[in-house]
């Protein structure tokens, strides 16, 4: 199981801050592109952090992961 | 244990962030007061709303402390970050850097607030009198006006 996180317009988008996924072995690319496909979102300026670090699209992701997708950050 | 990077959901008290950092080494302590701005381009905003990935943005904070010890070896770093809704003027991020001298403080208090754009999980949205808008790139040039990415930056 794979915890996805969302903040700001994609949380808003979804309609809730988190989803649980049933898979493993997949990349952060893989993920990415079935975000697009299910819910039709652009996540070309969405940065992902696995495990609260930020990741490439070649990670690949483990059971127990916590997957969280970044969109632009506007703090300060 | 006192905590030097912080996201509070409450008031943030300057005068707390400056004494962390003050210390007999040092002879200057520079302050950053990031507020909330009624206009931009020409919109008047009403209030915001800050949202973030705190456990992750507590520690890119740590993080931003820990490069600027690297390049400026004797500066000591705090910053509080807040976050839930804000009115205008209300402060929204303090960040106050000492030295043993000011240039250092300068420098390096600039080059905190410019790594929280960058990497700090932390958004910003904007209600106008006549909608919303989450605030859109790092580095604040581009609004998201229907809330996500469109025209040149969708693929």
């Amino acid at each position: 199981m794979i915890t996805l996180l969302f903040f700001a317009y994609l949380k808003e988008a979804i309609g809730k801050e988190r989803l649980q996924l049933d898979a493993s072995s997949m990349t952060v690319k893989e993920l990415k592109q079935q975000l697009v496909s299910d819910y039709g979102f652009d996540l070309q300026h969405v940065m992902v952090a696995v495990n609260e670090e930020y990741a490439t699209d070649d990670r690949v992701l483990q059971a127990g992961d916590i997957v969280a997708f970044i969109p632009p950050v506007s703090g300060g | 244990m006192m905590t030097l990077f912080t996201i509070t959901d409450q008031p943030i008290s300057m005068e707390e962030v400056v004494h962390k950092v003050i210390r007999k080494e040092a002879g200057a302590v520079t302050t950053f007061i990031g507020t909330v701005r009624e206009l931009t381009n020409g919109k008047r905003t009403l209030f915001l709303q800050y949202e973030a990935y705190v456990s992750m943005a507590e520690k890119m904070l740590a993080q931003i402390g820990a490069e600027i010890k690297e390049r400026w070896p004797e500066a000591e770093v705090a910053i509080t970050h807040r976050i839930g809704r804000l009115e205008i003027s209300d402060i929204a991020v303090v960040i106050a850097v000492s030295t043993p001298h000011r240039k250092d403080a300068y420098e390096a208090n600039r080059y905190a607030i410019e790594r929280i754009k960058q990497i700090v999980p932390i958004w910003k949205k904007e209600y106008w009198e006549d909608g919303t808008e989450w605030v859109g790139n790092q580095l604040e040039t581009k609004a998201y006006p229907t809330g996500k990415p469109e025209g040149e930056d969708v693929m």
